[in-house]
This record gives structure tokens, sequence and C-alpha cells, in this order.
């Protein structure tokens, strides 16, 4: 009763709403979903790292995780399936000034669109990525994910997943990202400390969340709903900040490992592009900051 | 607007059309190329590549051409004119994000320079097969514009047109070269900046609050904002009403994709560029485009020796296509004679805006080289017979 007094009493209102679009709230995602957490967090990240919310835009492929980019206040866009990454590409490139965050799913990061993800971090492109891994393909129903463990069941492996599963850190590290973390929804404040992170470091950052689906993965494989799925991720989760990204490999009910595995500096995309283009060219190069159209 | 000095490389030229298409896009004010090795296109990306880091801007050769179709659209929304460049198996990959730039109305240029296909098709060699791709290729209903140049200073001169009309109607637009447009070397010449007028990027003025993204201006248009800039504005894929938010339902469908064709049909008029000679009293009209025409104009020349009365119309706008113009020669023609590298692509077109009034001849090719006059030669006199 408190708590509802609270919320209508219009001298409260939440810190995070701001950072939202209120006016498109309620959101899509299932009661129980751990996708609204992790914006929870970040929002939390943006305060907390005090950057200049004008500067920064977040980039979201398609899937329930994709639909962060429409609900958040800032430049925004929701693009194709897959491609959230090159499209933050080209956004960084023409305006360097921007702070990037790319804001998708396991599906969307690392199957169609795992190609360009190691790119990028090969590139060392600075941008920032966050990828909610729920285990599954949520928004079309509860298929197969290149990150489903064995024997989890999934509508398109109705006898358990046989495949085996990629380790998205593990992954990201050898791409050559400049830093890797994984927290589950359970550990919002570690999260929104890896989160504020990013958002000040230079480089191809990558950050997983380990996240409940309840209405598919934790449903279909009988294990409750949101919050037993927190209690679930507090007993498996162990943090060991520094593991060798090798060890990450997530099983259906085995230990999660979570922490910061990689904090590492090398020079970005841009200052690589502009360190070469001015040795090879000297006065003759134009080094531009902003690619305003004429 | 005049175009910025900065990439205008004034002065007479002999260059490939490949090439003139790269100092086209430069001179139009293009400060990203994002793109994936292929011939017989690659020239174009390049130059590109040598030219930008001392013009002032940013050249990536991404992983595949859906990274690069996407890239550029990223690079648009954070404030520069951009492009890439691919022929038939990378324009096949480009396809989804054709769509995307339609409906979240990005202004950008997709240069494709034909090959044979289908699939890998004739690396090599020329062919104008992908005339309907660019048309119809993505999935949904949409509207597009496509130009075709038939000479390398075509392909200068149109590129700067096709970055000029992505902008003023908020489109990506299909540059729609042919292998030997692409690689036939001639003079170029390239005017003074301030003689080239740029169509500059439509900016919303207003403040942010006042601001909607999707709301249409009176000719259908709306006005842009760049990242960065502190709108906080939401662009998607999704069906989506004026303030650019997703709602997916049948009423707000039916607003957003008849808006975004109607922005286009509404300016056919506008958007009909044609090239005739000798129409007005003309028995034959061939109509071709690209490095057909050239090998028409022979054609034709051939013909009219024989004392048949033949006129020439070159599409240079394929799309939007001329819809009206061409049902207005059919009242005076007694037929037309539709040669294109392609097995009929084109000249359906012309049979169905001819609605019966003349006859349309198809002269085909299925790739790999042109046509001979003769073939064309032919086709004319077996029309005006
Ligand atoms: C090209 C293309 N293929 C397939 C789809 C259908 N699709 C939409 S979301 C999705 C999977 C999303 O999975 P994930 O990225 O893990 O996100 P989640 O929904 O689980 O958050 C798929 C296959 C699509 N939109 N586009
Ligand atoms: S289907 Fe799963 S991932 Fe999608 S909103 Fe519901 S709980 Fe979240």
């Amino acid at each position: 009763m408190s708590a509802l007094l609270e919320v209508t009493n219009p001298e409260v209102t939440n810190p995070v709403e701001p950072f939202l679009r209120m006016e498109r709230i309620p959101h899509i995602w299932c009661p129980g979903c751990g996708i609204g957490t992790t914006v929870n967090c970040f929002t939390r990240a943006l305060i907390e790292s005090k950057v200049d919310l004008d500067r920064v835009a977040i980039v979201s492929g398609i899937g329930c995780s994709g639909r962060v980019a429409g609900y958040l206040r800032l430049d925004s866009f929701h693009t194709t399936h897959g491609r959230a990454i090159p499209f933050a590409t080209g956004l960084k490139l023409a305006n360097p000034s921007l702070n990037v965050v790319v804001y998708s799913g396991d599906g969307d990061l690392f199957a169609i669109g795992g190609n360009h993800l190691i790119h990028a971090a090969r590139r060392n492109l600075d941008i920032k990525v966050i990828c909610i891994n729920n285990l599954i393909y949520a928004m079309t129903g509860g298929q197969t994910a290149p990150t489903t463990p064995g024997e989890a069941i999934t509508t398109t492996a109705p006898y358990g997943c046989y495949e085996p599963a990629f380790n998205l850190c593990a992954l990201a590290d050898s791409a050559g990202a400049s830093y890797v973390a994984r927290w589950t929804t359970y550990h919002v404040r570690q999260l929104t400390k890896s989160m504020s992170e990013v958002m000040r470091k230079r480089g191809f950052c990558f950050i997983e969340i380990i996240s409940p689906c309840p209405t598919l993965y934790q449903r279909r494989n009988k294990m409750g709903d949101g919050l037993d799925t927190m209690k679930y991720y507090k007993q498996k989760s162990k943090v060991r900040h520094g593991a060798p990204t090798s060890e990450l490999a997530i099983t259906k009910d085995g230990e999660i490992v979570v922490g910061k595995f990689v904090d590492r500096d090398r020079p970005d995309y841009l200052e690589l592009m502009r360190s070469r283009l001015s040795e090879q060219l000297g006065d003759r190069y134009v080094e531009t900051e902003n690619l305003v159209c004429s | 607007m005049q175009a910025d000095p900065r990439g205008v490389l004034t002065g007479v030229h002999f260059i490939d059309g490949d090439h003139a298409c790269c100092e086209g896009a430069l001179a139009a004010g293009a400060r990203f190329a994002a793109g994936y090795p292929i011939t017989p296109s690659t020239e174009v990306v390049e130059r590109f590549a040598a030219r930008i880091p001392t013009v002032g801007g940013t050249f990536i050769q991404m992983e595949d051409e859906l990274a690069a179709s996407i890239a550029i659209l990223g690079a648009v929304w954070g404030g520069a004119k951009a492009f890439t460049v691919t022929s038939g198996p990378g324009f096949s990959l480009m396809m989804e994000h054709i769509g995307f730039a339609a409906m979240t109305e990005t202004p950008c240029v997709f240069v494709n320079v034909q090959r044979g296909g289908p699939s890998t098709g004739l690396p090599t060699l020329p062919a104008q097969a992908d005339m309907m791709q660019a048309r119809w290729g993505s999935h949904g209903d949409y509207e597009i514009i496509a130009l075709s140049p038939n000479s390398p200073q075509e392909c200068f001169d149109l590129t700067i047109k096709a970055f000029n009309l992505a902008e003023q109607y908020r489109t990506p637009v299909m540059f729609m070269m042919d292998e030997c447009v692409g690689h036939m070397t001639e003079k170029v010449v390239i005017p003074r900046p301030e003689d080239i007028e740029i169509y500059p990027r439509r900016l919303t003025r207003k403040p942010p609050s006042e601001y909607k993204p999707y709301e249409p201006a009176e000719d259908l248009v709306p006005e842009m904002a760049h990242a960065g800039n502190g709108y906080r504005f939401h662009v998607t894929g999704l069906t989506h009403d004026e303030r650019g938010y997703p709602a997916m339902n049948a009423a707000t469908q039916d607003r957003l994709v008849r808006r975004l064709k109607e922005k286009i049909r509404a300016a056919e008029d506008r958007l009909t560029f044609v090239d005739e000679d000798g129409v007005e009293d003309a028995q034959v009209i061939v109509v071709s485009y690209g490095i057909t025409s050239r090998v028409a104009e022979r054609a034709i020349e051939m013909a009219r020796q024989k004392g048949v009365k033949t006129g020439r119309c070159r599409l240079i706008g394929i799309w939007p296509f001329p819809e009206k113009r061409i049902r207005a020669l059919a009242q005076r023609a007694r037929a037309f004679v539709v040669p294109e590298i392609n097995l009929g692509q084109i000249a359906r077109e012309v049979e169905r805006a001819a609605g019966g009034h003349a006859r349309t001849i198809s002269v085909t090719h299925a790739g790999g080289g042109v046509h001979r006059p003769e073939d064309i030669f032919e086709a004319i006199m077996e029309a005006a017979r």
C-alpha cells in the first residue's frame, strides 16, 4: 500500500523515468523478464558515468532485447536483425563524438550478426556492446539459439539441444575486445558498475548479461518463474574476475562464472586510421571530426 | 547550394565510368563510403579509399555487403552523405537494407555496376538484368528512384543527381551502371564547384520539443535530424507513427506505406529524365538505356538511312518508370523497340505503359556482351513493316 502511495505521489518519480520514453510505457516485455532489469541498470549507469546524454546513441537489432532502443530517451535506432553493429559502425565513424551503444540479443549478435561482432572487435571499434543472453530466440517463440546449452528444450529442439553452444565472452575476447564482462540479472550493482565503466572506456567493449526468459526458456525447461531464476542465478553464479574466458562455457544447470575478464588498452579503429593516414599523407591528410554533410 | 570545393576535381579528365562515379560522389558531398570488393564495381571504392583522406572523410571495407549496406545508413544518421557500391551478388545481399532505408527514409545511394547473372554469373562481363531487382528486390511495397548512365561523363553527372534526389525525396537511389559503362574510358569534364548544384539535407529547424521525425511536409517528405544534436529521436524499421514510434496496426501501415509510395509517384513528372531525338514524327521509337543506348544509336542511324522515321527515347531515369511519357509517345508511334541486356525487363514496362496503343518489340540479350546493331536494326525494320 505504501508503495502504491509513493507511485501516485507526483512529488516522487522513479530516478530512471527521465531516461525512458514514458509515453511508450507499458512496454512489451513479459512479467519476470530480465530485459527491463538490464535497462534499469543501464539508466543508472548513465547517471553514474555522467556522460552527456545528447551524445549517447543506442542501436538495437531485432528481438525482445532489440526493443530496448525504443524505450530509451536517447537518439535510438532499431535496425535490422543482426545488423546493429555495422549500423553502429557507420554512425560512429560519421560522428566520432557520439558514445555509441549496441544493445541486443544473443541470437541477433552471435547468430545472424556474428560475423559483424567479431570484425568490430578485431577493428577495436569504439562501441559498447551489451548482449542480453536469454539462451533462446525469444521474439520468435523459443527456438534454438547459438547459446542454447546442451539438452535444453526449445521449439526447434523438442528433444533437447545437441549442438555445442558458443561461449560469447571467449569469442569477444579472442576477436580482440578491449573489455569483456559477464553478469546475470541478479547482479544489478555489479552490472551497473560494468556498464558505467564501459561508457567511459575507449574501444570495443562487450558485456554479456545472462537474463531470464520465463515465458519460453524457463517454462519449457521447468526452471520456474522470474523469481525462481533469480534464486537460481544466486546459487549457481560465481564471481571470478580475470578468469580465462575459455573457462566460461555455460551448461544447462552448471555453474555460471561472472565477473570482469578482460580490461586492456589497444588503439581503437579511429586512432589507427588517423595515425596511419597522417604518417603516410602528412599535411595532405584532412582529419575531420564530424562528417557533416554539405 | 553549391558543391563543397574540397570534393571537386575541376578539370578535364580521361577516366572510366567507375572512377567518374567516385568523383561524382565526392563532388556531391559524399564523405562516407562502405563497400565489399566485387568486380566490376570495385574501382569506385578503390578510388574513394585513395581520395577521401585528402578530402576529409572515411572509407571502410566492411566484412560483407550486408554490413556495407547498413553502415552507410548509420553514417547518414550520424550526419554524413554516404553510399555503397556493388554488383549482382552483393546487390542481392543488400536488399533488406534498401527496404530499411526506404522505410526509415534514409537518403543514400546504392551503386550497382551490373554484370551477368543469376548467381556468380559473368563477373567481368556486362548485363542490365538487375533492373527489376532494383525496383522490387526488397520485400513489401515501396517506391524507388533509379538512374542509368551511358557514359563516364554521365557517371559523374548523374551520381551527383542521384545524391540530390536521395536528399530531396529522402529515399535510397539506385545508380544502375553496367560493366561496359563502368570500364569504358572517355573524356570527363568536371565543372567548378560553384557550377555544381547540391540539394542540401532537409534538416529540421524546429526545437526538439516540437520535432516529430516522421511528420510529412507538403511534398510528403519529413524533415530529418542527426544523432547527437539533442533531438533524442527514434528510428525503426517497424511500422511507425509520426513520432517515429512503432504502431503496428493496419491504419498506421496504410498511412505510412501509401505516403512512402506517393511521395515519389506524385513527383513522376519531375522525376522523368529522358533523352529524346526525332520522336515527334517517328514511326518507330527505340527505348533503351545504359550501354545499350549507344549500340542502339547506330541501329537508329541505319534505319533512318533506309527511310524509316526512327526516334530515340533514352531512359536516364528508370524508376519511377516514365509512364506518362511512354503513354504519350505511344499515341504517335506505331511501335517501340526495346533492346536491353536482359530477357525483357523494361520492355514489359514499356508495353504496359503503351497500353495497347503501340506495339512493343523486345530485343533481348542474355548478357556477356552488347547487342549487334544489326539485331536492333532488324527489329526496327520489322516494326516499321
Ligand atoms: C532477417 C531476419 N530473419 C529472421 C527474423 C526473425 N527474428 C526476429 S527476432 C529473432 C531472434 C531474436 O533472438 P535474440 O537476438 O536472441 O533476441 P531475444 O528475442 O531472445 O531477446 C528472429 C530470428 C528477422 N526479423 N529478420
Ligand atoms: S518472451 Fe522472454 S525475452 Fe521476450 S519479453 Fe517475454 S520473457 Fe522477455
